[in-house]
């Protein structure tokens, strides 16, 4: 490729295969969530099949919605206005190319193996190593793609929208890398290096900031490019943009701990992230403002345009989410909030309102100028629009009720001190209609956005044919002598933006290899308390199948030190208690109660029969019922290589304890068979075998360190 | 040992401070290149056609 040459055509076919994916996607992700939405109104839908239940259906409707759908979105955004922006074309085409079907390989490979239960247990982190180690490579791949565009672009200037892709980029590059630091056990399966607190530590700095970086800051480059594209008018104040950049991408980074506020983590990580949060407000709504402050003068505008309705709109679900999100950081507005509901409708105002709306007002923009044709139906725009607008108010508003009522019962106590509604199942059944309401605002979301493909298809269909890109003329930057950028190495640097941000990063992640490193080494990042015992083999197995099925989805195992709690559950947890949990599974949403201190709460049989149907012990239960449970062989060769693994980490196995696991597995699963059968259970044969005796060993094991006195 | 346990805190500061700081001097970065030297033209310029001049004849 010739720098000097002054004619070149951008790259619009790339961003064409990115829209049609994000549309693909799009009605992927907004099945499924009307679906796992449906499942929890009503637990039939979870068809008594593995792959279909619930705990694991919901991670691939959040992988998909925020990988899928708006990373696919965002890639379209970036490709598009990037080369314009840099008056260039993408450095590489065949990077381009790597870099979109690879992005789709892994999305395929999420919608495979999800359902088949093959999950790492963290949330949004769910894919297994060789997945997300593919998504590592992407993404670096991505980005030298980027960067190398950046340094062969003809305008000096980098508009701002850039430096929230540049900061996209270098971000979730560290992010996602920190957070899959797995050891494999086997090629589907693997166990973190981190454990217990530290795991949540590092997991909700990760979670936080998938939030940040995928969802906020490409959008708001989109936001900056393509608002005032449509608008037709320069955005309100440069000068805000840059000071609500700069502040943004410096705070939220310490936001992560607001999910983990009154637990084992220590209280300063948590006033931390609380302050931060609260904080984020200010940039957040910078971004706002700027962007509806861009229409003045337009709004008559807005009116009839739907591109320019959904950025409205787009930008006030923003504004709400970035309001609501500081409020909910507050620690004593999430003692009511956190495992409700609540979350949840917070969560989808951002993802529906601001997301989905930035993409479709995108897509109503981009669909006619990439295929040069006219948009084949305004009006169908327009209906699309109030489907969406009240899908995502419907369920917000079912959710906002939903999580206050729960929060609210969970924590009623009666003038003797005793919890007013001590049958979890009742706060549940409580909010079902609310469920439906969700199911119905999802529906009519899908709905909307199924118009949105029919205008989009009849739109390319009418399309001229042959359509050969436009050549565009810009005069290259000037090639000068690296020694005329300055008299010392790192003025000439400076004049390098590629190999300066290049090395900005390897700065980033040599420093963070050299840290993580003695992780691997030394005892001291997991720690041993003398007197307790790791999980036995087969409890260890056991726990592997929790996190297989998703279990964390709607339970909890963290018993926050709040008296409605410590009524309800027993006492608040402590950090020892999950140093031996690798992923931790304290959980984000109580669907179903907390489980910190479950074992020794039921005898053995009644777990047997809750796993083959909840409903025989809990009436109104809303769980799936697991009966394959009962059926399924465990894989008792797989255990000693576990505890190989664990040993490797630092997890106080001995040598011994490695060779004999699978025989010592064998025993215990016989012992607690055989007590099953005396207690009655329905005898199927070689109960011993069966993966549910594993689950039951490992529920049981649940809280009985702290019962029997081995932590204070 | 209650401190020993969040060890992890000690890394993931470390690099909360590193981000900051590598936005900070990317801040200064820019600054010093002459990126927010003009607030005006850079939002106009971004909504101009893309289109800057008629394609060359003869150019494939």
């Amino acid at each position: 490729m010739s720098d000097s040459n002054k004619s070149f055509s951008y790259d619009d076919d790339i961003v064409k295969k990115f829209l049609i994916a994000t549309l693909l996607w799009g009605a992927v992700a907004l099945l499924l969530g009307v679906f796992v939405a449906s499942q929890l109104a009503n637990w039939k839908l979870n068809l008594g099949l593995p792959w279909t239940t619930f705990g694991r259906l919901r991670p691939l409707h959040t992988n998909a919605a925020i990988f899928a759908f708006a990373g696919n979105g965002v890639f379209a955004a970036i490709y598009y206005s990037s080369q314009r922006l840099l008056k260039t074309r993408m450095w590489s085409d065949r990077l381009s190319r790597i870099h979109f079907w690879g992005w789709q390989a892994v999305i395929v490979s999420a919608a495979l193996t999800l359902p088949l239960g093959i999950t790492v247990g963290k949330e949004y982190a769910e894919l297994e190593w060789p997945i997300a180690w593919t998504i590592n490579a992407l993404w670096v791949i991505f980005g030298v793609n980027y960067f190398k565009t950046l340094q062969v672009r003809r305008e000096r200037h980098i508009y701002v929208a850039v430096w929230f892709y540049i900061a996209t980029i270098v971000t979730v590059a560290v992010l996602h890398v920190l957070n899959t630091i797995q050891i494999p056990v086997s090629f589907w399966k693997s166990y973190p290096v981190y454990s217990g607190v530290q795991d949540a530590l590092v997991q909700w700095w990760y979670g936080h900031n998938a939030v940040a970086f995928v969802l906020t800051t490409p959008f708001l480059g989109l936001m900056y490019y393509f608002l005032p594209k449509a608008a037709e008018k320069p955005v309100y104040s440069y000068r805000l943009s840059i000071i609500h950049f700069w502040s943004l991408v410096f705070i939220y980074i310490w936001a992560g701990p607001h999910h983990l506020l009154y637990t084992a983590l220590p209280e300063w990580a948590q006033t931390l992230g609380m302050v931060f949060s609260v904080m984020l407000l200010a940039p957040s709504w910078g971004g706002m403002i700027n962007g509806l402050l861009t229409l003045r003068g337009a709004w008559d505008r807005v009116r009839q345009d739907p591109v320019l309705k959904f950025f409205v709109a787009g930008l006030t679900f923003y504004g709400m989410a970035t309001f609501e999100g500081p409020l909910l950081s507050i620690k004593s507005v999430s003692a009511l909030g956190h495992y409700t509901d609540w979350i949840i409708g917070h969560v989808h105002g951002g993802a529906l309102g601001w997301n989905g709306f930035m993409i479709f007002g995108m897509t109503y923009w981009l669909v006619p100028r990439l295929w040069k044709s006219n948009l084949y139906s305004r009006k169908m725009a327009n209906v699309h629009f109030w489907f969406g607008f009240l899908g995502t108010v419907l369920y917000m508003v079912s959710m906002w009720v939903a999580g206050i009522t729960q929060g609210l019962m969970w924590r009623a106590i009666d003038a003797n001190g005793r919890l007013v509604y001590p049958d979890f199942v009742e706060t549940v059944m409580r909010i079902v209609p609310l469920y439906w309401v969700r199911a119905l605002g999802g529906a009519l979301y899908l709905l909307g956005f199924v118009l949105l493909l029919v205008n989009v298809y009849k739109t390319v269909k009418r399309a001229p044919k042959s359509e050969k890109s436009e050549v565009q003329n810009a005069v290259t930057l000037a090639r000068v002598p690296l020694a005329s950028l300055g008299h010392t190495p790192h003025r000439i640097l400076e004049g390098l933006p590629g190999a300066f941000s290049v090395l900005t990063l390897a700065a980033i992640l040599v420093g963070t290899f050299f840290e993580i490193a003695p992780t691997f080494f030394s005892a001291e990042f997991a720690p041993a308390v003398p007197n307790l015992k790791p999980y036995t083999g087969l409890q260890l197995h056991g726990r592997d199948i929790y996190v297989r099925e998703g279990c964390y989805n709607c339970h909890s195992q963290m018993i926050r030190p709040l008296i409605g709690e410590t009524k309800r559950y027993g006492e608040y947890s402590r950090a020892e208690e999950s140093i031996y949990d690798r992923p931790f599974q304290w959980g984000s949403k109580r669907t179903g109660p907390d489980l910190a201190r479950v074992g020794g709460k039921y005898p053995d049989l009644w777990h047997y029969r809750h796993m083959a149907d909840p409903r025989e012990v809990v009436p109104g239960s809303l769980m799936p019922s697991y009966p394959w449970l009962l059926k399924d062989k465990t894989d008792f060769g797989i255990i000693s290589r576990k505890l190989a693994v664990m040993k490797s980490l630092g997890v106080p196995y001995t040598d011994d304890d490695v060779r004999t696991a699978e025989g010592e597995a064998r025993r215990d699963a016989k012992e607690i068979a055989d007590k099953l059968v005396a207690e009655g259970a329905s005898t199927s044969h070689q109960l011993e075998e069966r993966e549910i005796v594993a689950l039951i060993a490992y529920l049981q094991r649940l809280g009985s360190d702290f019962r029997k006195g081995l932590i204070k | 040992m209650e401190g020993a346990r969040v060890n992890i805190i000690f890394l993931l500061m470390p690099i909360a401070v590193l981000l900051g700081a590598g936005f900070l001097a990317a801040f200064i970065w820019g600054v010093s290149q002459g990126q927010f030297d003009d607030l005006e033209t850079p939002a106009h310029r971004a909504i101009l056609p893309d289109l800057l001049e008629d394609a060359n004849e003869g150019e494939s």
